[in-house]
């Protein structure tokens, strides 16, 4: 058996050519085959659970189908852990708005993704509970920080799964491991229950198999949640409706920023293969430039890091993480934190700490806010002229686990996903081809809202590339 | 040398729930950690909404105060560790406040004074610690109850005219039904700035945190005052340091210095929007605004022809002032019923509510206004309608009525006047004051069932030999 996807298990259950049960037996197969080796679950359901909990739900539109939840969404059945010692043993009390959804359509929650520690980094090696390993090739790393989840995805142990991405973490692992993944509108999918890391930033989205799939998981998962204040007030759509492979008459931007030189010669060529295809479908490859991209790291820096600071403030050793006693309040707490935080979360509450203190405030964080809006400006006026915006998701291929020790190089493998994250766009990367034999993701970035256009965009190149 | 001073002042809101979360607001005498959820816990993943009923309240305030209402404000985070602070920060409004500017006249020793308000913004409560044998305990049921904060300018010249000027802000917060402002319950907070002022130049402030009674207002500033004369004379510096006081002591603490004070680090709060009040919205509050006390005040002098000192007295709670307002309205002569509500039902109001039904003080007045009953009737009837739960209407029929029957006045005057020979004497002699002490000996032997004017009448027949 071929690994299926959500759709076509979706009408392999309509179509009575296979029992739940079958799919949720092979799912456990792979998992018991692969899943030593590439160890994208922290927590998973036990199968004969899983399979009463998920024939209780036959009756619905997902009819019981499983789904991987990356580890920093709150889910009721499993601890919710952020990857982070601080929360080894946490289980929420509450289920975050996107799980609820996915469960009131009939899917039920196959366990929790490993990630970096509280969704920082872009390998899934700051995961406290170990790295997960890339199923293309164990020896590189599966992107991140939903690395969990892509991993899972493309090793055919999961058919579906949700991720978080707040400056790439959705899209760079599943360009990594060769799946789709879609970064939604900021505000579009309800944020309650996903564990901050930088509040303005986050969006819960979809890791699948294919474009179909996250149309299908994004009509679940997204509108209006009067629980979050952030939300967009957008009624439901059904995104599978009108879902056509279309690129006709559609103008496609590429920002030259987006295909520097240092990609090297054989990434280049693979975008000049992309460009071709989309003339072939009828589309316009619209060169221009997006002249602030350089700006969007360190504005991303500044501000997610400023967020987190104040975000993980709550990781204190007094309720119900981690406690280091010691004496006096103050000492527990500085203890707790230092025992419980890995070296990439003190780096970057340290460094947004730094930028919100006074007299920095306004030369770093302060600056960071007007240059994102700046970027979100350059953005909508690249959309006067072109209908999507398109590039590699990310710079290169999967690279070694250790390979980027030093956090600058780690940070450079977010450069084209973090531009679209500061001003709210969505996203998807979708398989593009292969780089030194490795999975190479396609990123199409399109105006707010502009979901229905971007993944029947992403079905016509999904097709044409595959 | 000069005194100036200035208030921060918080007044927790009357709203049903609290002011992120829908838990009930009222945590007085709440067993500890009843009134919880994800939201006021800062669990991960939850998030906060802002309740509509709480800048309504706020907005009540900062109209009565005449203060510009920002139509577009913002929350902030002000960041600090605290076992009592479960977020690691709270959110307050920092940048925008919700309304800056406004005023509060108000008298001191028959002087008008007015104190202009710099800023009046929204924040939220946090926790409680109990320190007990076992160790510190934490309360979470007063996170995140709704606290309007009222900073004024530092125009207050006084310890008493501080005292007098939040015994007036307490009046008006209770008649705008925004609080019941009760120090005693921490419902009304205060912090204060103080500074000694030498030849016109401005001195160094101290501030004095957590004053929880008028008493503490006073004394505080004046120990703070005597502290700051007493260093500036021996030709020392003023440090700038926050005080706290021990009310039991009357002793000021030294709580930090300015080199321990801390770097709050605010940022805009990405969980929430910017907090709009257009002029519609404005218009609603407006409309539905309590009549602030000052016009309340005026009314009832112009109305009634009550004097000021009446109706301030009548004012300090807005329930007595609903309460004479009733009586007034349905008795022949306000005035006097302001004389039954302070001195004759006032010894009795000890409570929040009305010792005796309006109605049933009205049929008592009335009774007495239209000559059926006698005033010491009407208090012995008012002390058993109060202690005894017996209704006014009932214990009026059963009062025997008026004695007027001339025959029985004429013995009793002439019992009188057979007792107290001296009196007649001297009345005789020309001391027509010996009237008045023959006419009391009258009333209480007839047990006040006598008419005085009547008894007076008749004692004067018989007196001047009739």
């Amino acid at each position: 058996m071929t690994p299926l996807d959500l759709s076509e298990a979706l009408r392999a259950l309509e179509e009575k050519r296979l029992s739940l049960s079958a799919i949720v037996d092979e799912l456990f197969r792979v998992i018991s085959e692969r899943e030593p080796t590439v160890r994208a679950f922290l927590t998973l359901a036990d199968k004969e659970e899983l399979k009463a909990q998920a024939s209780a739900q036959k009756e619905k539109p997902l009819r019981g189908l499983p789904i991987a939840v990356k580890d920093n969404i709150c889910t009721v059945e499993f601890p919710t852990t952020c990857a982070s010692k601080l929360l080894e043993r946490y289980r929420s009390p509450f289920e975050a708005t996107a799980v609820a959804r996915l469960k009131a359509a009939g899917m039920v929650v196959q366990g929790k993704t490993n990630l970096d520690e509280f969704a920082m980094g872009s390998s899934t090696e700051n995961s406290a509970f170990g790295p997960t390993r890339n199923p293309w090739d164990p020896e590189r790393v599966p992107g991140g920080s939903s690395g969990g989840s892509a991993a899972a995805v493309a090793a055919g142990e999961a058919l579906a799964a949700l991720g978080s991405d707040t400056g790439g973490s959705v899209r760079q692992p599943a360009a990594l491991c060769g799946v789709v993944g879609l970064r939604p509108t900021y505000g579009l999918v309800s944020r309650y229950g996903l564990v901050a890391f930088a509040s303005s930033l986050d969006t819960i989205g979809p890791l699948t198999r294919s474009v179909r799939d996250a149309a299908l998981l994004l009509s679940v998962i997204a509108g209006h949640d009067p629980k979050d204040s952030t939300s967009l007030p957008v009624p439901p759509q059904d995104y599978t409706q009108g879902l056509r492979p279309s690129l006709a008459g559609l103008r496609l931007g590429l920002p030259v920023e987006y295909v520097p030189k240092e990609l090297g010669p054989e990434v280049l060529a693979l975008v000049e293969r992309w460009c071709a295809t989309i003339e072939e479908l009828g589309g316009q490859v619209v060169r221009l430039s997006l002249p602030l991209t350089e700006y969007a790291l360190p504005t991303y820096y500044l501000i997610a890091s400023a967020e987190a600071s104040a975000n993980l403030a709550r990781y204190d050793g007094v309720r119900y993480t981690l406690r280091v006693p010691a004496e006096g309040v103050g000492e527990m707490i500085a203890q707790s934190r230092a025992l419980g935080f890995g070296r990439e979360v003190k780096r970057r509450i340290a460094l947004g700490t730094f930028a919100l203190s006074a007299g920095y405030y306004d030369q770093y964080y302060g600056k960071a806010q007007r240059v994102r809006t700046l970027i979100a400006q350059e953005f909508a006026e690249a959309f006067q002229r072109v209908d999507l915006i398109f590039g590699p998701t990310s710079p290169t291929p999967a690279f070694r686990l250790g390979e980027k020790a030093d956090p600058l190089s780690m940070y450079l493998s977010d450069l084209f996903t973090i531009p679209s994250a500061l001003a709210g766009l969505p996203a998807i990367s979708i398989p593009g081809g292969r780089v030194d034999g490795l999975p190479f993701g396609l990123q199409l970035i399109g105006p707010r809202l502009s979901e229905a256009r971007l993944l029947s965009a992403a079905l016509a190149l999904e097709e044409a590339l595959r | 040398m000069d005194v100036v001073i200035g208030l921060e002042i918080h007044v927790q809101l009357l709203t049903r729930t609290k002011l992120f979360c829908s838990c009930r607001a009222d945590y007085f005498a709440a067993p500890p950690n009843t009134l919880t959820c994800p939201v006021c816990l800062g669990l991960p993943g939850a998030l906060p909404v802002l309740n509509k009923k709480a800048v309504e309240l706020a907005l009540r305030v900062a109209l009565a105060l005449g203060a510009e209402v920002q139509e577009v404000s913002q929350f902030d985070r002000k960041n600090y560790f605290y076992p009592d602070l479960p977020k690691g920060y709270q959110i307050t409004q920092r940048a925008v406040p919700l309304a800056r500017g406004g005023a509060l006249t108000f008298r001191l020793a028959g002087q008008e004074r007015t104190v202009r308000v710099r800023e009046l913004h929204l924040e939220e409560d946090a926790g409680k610690l109990i320190h007990t044998e076992r160790g510190t305990l934490i309360d979470f049921n007063r996170c995140g109850v709704p606290l309007v904060e009222i900073v004024t300018e530092p125009d207050l010249r006084s310890p008493q005219e501080a005292r007098e000027f939040l015994r007036a802000l307490r009046t008006l917060l209770r008649h705008l039904r925004v609080s019941t402002a009760d120090m005693e319950k921490g419902e009304l907070r205060c912090d204060a700035n103080i500074s000694v002022s030498v030849d016109g130049r401005p001195g160094t402030k101290t501030e004095i945190k957590n004053l929880n009674s008028f008493k503490a207002v006073e004394r505080a500033l004046q120990a703070a005052a005597e502290h700051q004369r007493a260093l500036l004379s021996r030709g020392e510096r003023v440090e700038q340091v926050t005080f706290g006081w021990d009310e039991g002591r009357e002793e000021l603490l030294l709580q930090r210095t300015k080199e321990e004070a801390h770097d709050y680090r605010y940022f805009p709060d990405p969980d929430l929007v910017p907090l709009v009040v257009d002029a519609m919205w404005l218009a609603q509050v407006q409309a539905a605004m309590p009549e602030p006390p000052w016009e309340r005040e005026a009314r009832w002098i112009r109305a009634f022809g009550l004097n000021p000192s009446e109706a301030e007295a009548l004012l300090v709670d807005p329930v007595r002032a609903d309460y004479f307002e009733e009586v007034a309205r349905a008795v022949p002569n306000p005035k006097a019923a302001a004389g039954w509500v302070l001195a004759e039902l006032g010894q009795y109001w000890t409570g929040d509510e009305p010792p005796l039904p309006a109605a049933d003080l009205v049929a008592l007045i009335r009774a007495v206004e239209e000559g059926r009953i006698t005033r010491p009737q009407a208090k012995e009837i008012l002390e058993k309608a109060v202690l005894e739960r017996t209704s006014v209407p009932v214990l009026l029929s059963a009062a025997g009525g008026v004695v007027r029957d001339e025959e029985a006045l004429r013995a009793l005057a002439e019992e009188v006047l057979r007792e107290n020979p001296q009196a007649v004497a001297d009345y005789r002699a020309g001391r027509t004051q010996a009237l008045g002490f023959l006419v009391g000996q009258a009333l209480r032997k007839a047990q006040g069932r006598a008419d005085p004017k009547r008894l007076a009448h008749v004692l004067q027949t018989l007196l001047s030999g009739g």
